[in-house]
């Protein structure tokens, strides 16, 4: 029996790999000039849903939301398989917390239509907070398995699965659909393939379109310019490479749901980490320093 | 949408698991205390279960008014949509102004799940929470008494203090650990309120066919000594340099984020915001460059020794001896002293 999946991705910064470069002048970070990743966790949820594609059949569909440049993680999961991409940008989203994330991801979600499995990342390296997942299993009405480690069996509409429990594991049992979201001890995410990569490197959002024909006709009309928009929008639909991006109108949403008014967490204050050197007592990496040191503890009774 | 309530009370979910209460959910009911008493309100705690009315005694003991018992067979075992409609329902009728949740695999699995069905902010995984006043931008006016969610973010190069002025109650969750437990009153008592809430078999979609969980094997809070390694370390075998060291000392093995991840060591032993907090009389970080995210699991130890190649890493920002050195030379120097001293 085959499945159809829908895999929410996210487009973070690598926050793992803050440099000098990506810090402002006051010790903040310069958020744009970080390099962006695909989210992590997020792989192996694509990963899960490819793998059940390809023992049971189905489709695998890719959906994000954030700005025009997130048409990279969604290029990369045709790359690596999925069958339809889906970019969800509107500046109007901009600013959502968790709960006005999910219920956008979830509109997006009622709009694609049926599905049998919702798969997630377990949680996003930029925020750490494991909530869209199952704020978007509320929102949509279905059970979630939070923490997947294994699907142990699918067959006939039920899924068997083992989830991790911080402590051990236990094996749940439900019927589809469901949403599951996934840890990265479940699975080794596929590369890309090669021959897809060659099919899909051109693929673009309309987003992406604009911005280029801006930056190659600086001069023209507005007229010309929507023109050649359209011109090669059209000739990449033709084509099977114009990845699908839909606005908040698009996906039926309710605007006070969703950005700044339909955010209840407000920033209230972001402080950058500035180190305050309280000084330490420097210990020479030598024999002597290390045993004076360790003396030292067991002087004070910190070593008993 | 649930409207602020000002008189209302200040609530910790109590997570149990067979009948004993989680650690996380005796120290949130501290720092329940804490706020409530800034508020001039109650504590009050909700404990949902399958034959669990034996815990509130230790709940009022650690500084529980009111504990919201709801004893349903179907309740036996955790799921998360039985549990969301119990804390669901509580919360409506009820209405607390502040409810705080363990950020435990079950804490992090069902606090989202009642956020999104009530409506409400979550803040997750706080490292800080206080009470303070915050000036509203779109009424103009200050907002008297909310809860400031304060926690590291955008990998641990910020920290923000997160409010949520309207979408009550305001609900964060807690790593275990990061508040200290408070002792335990024993003798003080409160009020048990019994709930029943129906819990009909839609609500049971998501079944338990088998569960598998082990005693923890690593006891990182209760260490007086930690030896904790991170990504400078280089590798699974050379992390052994770290297993020596805490051998040598008689301590227990910690490790940083960037260690868990490259597979030198396990998940349990992590130290840090998304690990385990630990406040032991001696932290040993060899190899440990000091991200926000671990500062804030360990900066409390009382005494914290760094052992680093680079003179600039933020660890040495708290430490109380720095050691600018290659690990590999000096925790061997290290365990010799020790080894000298028997």
């Amino acid at each position: 029996m085959p499945y159809d999946s829908i895999v929410c991705v996210k487009q973070v910064p690598d926050t793992a790999n803050v440099t000098a470069e990506a810090m402002k002048d006051d010790g903040t970070v310069n958020r744009a000039a970080l390099p962006t990743i695909f989210n992590p966790e997020d792989l192996h949820a694509l990963e899960t849903a490819l793998e059940l594609k390809d023992r049971y059949g189905g489709t695998v569909t890719a959906l994000s939301m954030g700005p025009p440049k997130a048409a990279d993680v969604l290029r990369d999961c045709l790359y690596r398989g999925a069958d339809r991409a889906i970019l969800i940008t509107d500046r109007r989203a901009a600013a959502s917390d968790t709960l006005a994330t999910s219920y956008i991801l979830a509109q997006a979600i009622r709009t694609i239509g049926r599905f049998d499995f919702v798969f997630c990342g377990r949680q996003a390296i930029d925020g750490d907070t494991a909530q869209v997942g199952p704020q978007c299993a509320e929102k949509l009405g279905v059970p979630q398995i939070t923490y997947l480690e294994q699907l142990v069996e699918v067959s006939d509409g039920w899924v068997r699965a083992r989830r991790n429990v911080g402590n051990g594991w236990e094996i749940v049992e439900g019927r589809l659909p469901l949403l599951l979201t996934v840890i990265s001890t479940a699975n080794k995410p596929r590369p890309p393939a090669a021959k897809r990569v060659m099919r899909f490197k051109r693929a673009r959002v309309e987003a992406e379109l604009v911005a280029a024909v801006q930056r190659e006709l600086p001069q023209a009309a507005e007229e010309d310019r929507q023109a050649e928009i359209r011109r090669r929008a059209d000739a990449l639909e033709q084509v099977g490479l114009l990845i699908e991006q839909w606005d908040l109108d698009a996906i039926g949403a309710d605007l006070c749901r969703c950005g700044i008014a339909g955010s209840p967490t407000k920033v209230f204050r972001v402080q950058a980490i500035v180190l305050t050197k309280e000084g330490y007592t420097e210990v020479p990496p030598s024999e002597q320093g290390v045993r004076q040191l360790i003396h030292e503890l067991v002087v004070d009774r910190t070593l008993g | 949408m649930i409207e602020p309530n000002r008189q209302g009370e200040v609530w910790v979910f109590a997570e149990q698991e067979d009948g004993t209460l989680h650690d996380v959910a005796l120290e949130l009911c501290g720092k329940a205390r804490e706020l409530a008493d800034r508020l001039e309100v109650a504590v009050g705690v909700m404990l949902p279960g399958a034959g669990v009315g034996h815990l509130c005694a230790r709940l009022f003991a650690q500084g529980a008014d009111k504990v919201y018992l709801v004893d349903h067979p179907r309740l036996a075992h955790f799921q998360t949509l039985p549990y969301a409609r119990v804390l669901c329902t509580l919360i409506e009728k009820h209405r607390p102004q502040i409810l705080m949740y363990g950020a435990t695999p079950l804490g992090r699995d069902l606090a989202p799940r009642v956020a999104s069905q009530i409506r409400a902010g979550m803040t997750a995984d706080c490292t800080d929470l206080e009470i303070g006043d915050v000036p509203d931008p779109r009424t103009k006016t200050v907002r008297e008494k909310l809860l400031l969610q304060i926690r590291p973010a955008f990998g641990g190069n910020i920290i923000a203090t997160i409010v949520n002025f309207d979408h009550w109650p305001q609900m964060a969750t807690v790593r275990e650990g990061v508040m200290p437990l408070k002792p335990a009153a024993d003798g003080r008592t409160g009020e048990v309120i019994r709930e029943e809430i129906e819990i009909d078999e839609t609500l049971l979609a998501i079944k338990l066919i088998e569960r598998h969980v082990e005693p923890r094997k690593v006891n990182l809070k209760g260490a007086r000594v930690i030896v904790a390694g991170g990504g400078g370390v280089g590798s699974r075998e050379n992390f052994r340099l770290i297993h020596e060291l805490a051998g040598a000392i008689g301590g227990a093995v910690g490790a940083s984020r960037a260690a868990v991840d490259g597979g030198y060591v396990g998940k349990e032993h992590q130290v840090g915001q998304t690990g385990t907090t630990v406040r032991p009389a001696l932290y040993i970080a060899c190899g440990i460059s000091g991200a926000v995210q671990h500062r804030a699991g360990m900066e409390e130890s009382a005494k914290i020794i760094a052992v680093n190649t680079d003179r600039e890493a933020p660890i040495f920002s708290v430490a109380h001896y720095g050691i600018v050195g290659d690990l590999n030379k000096v925790i061997p120097m290290m365990v010799k002293a020790l080894k000298e001293r028997r």
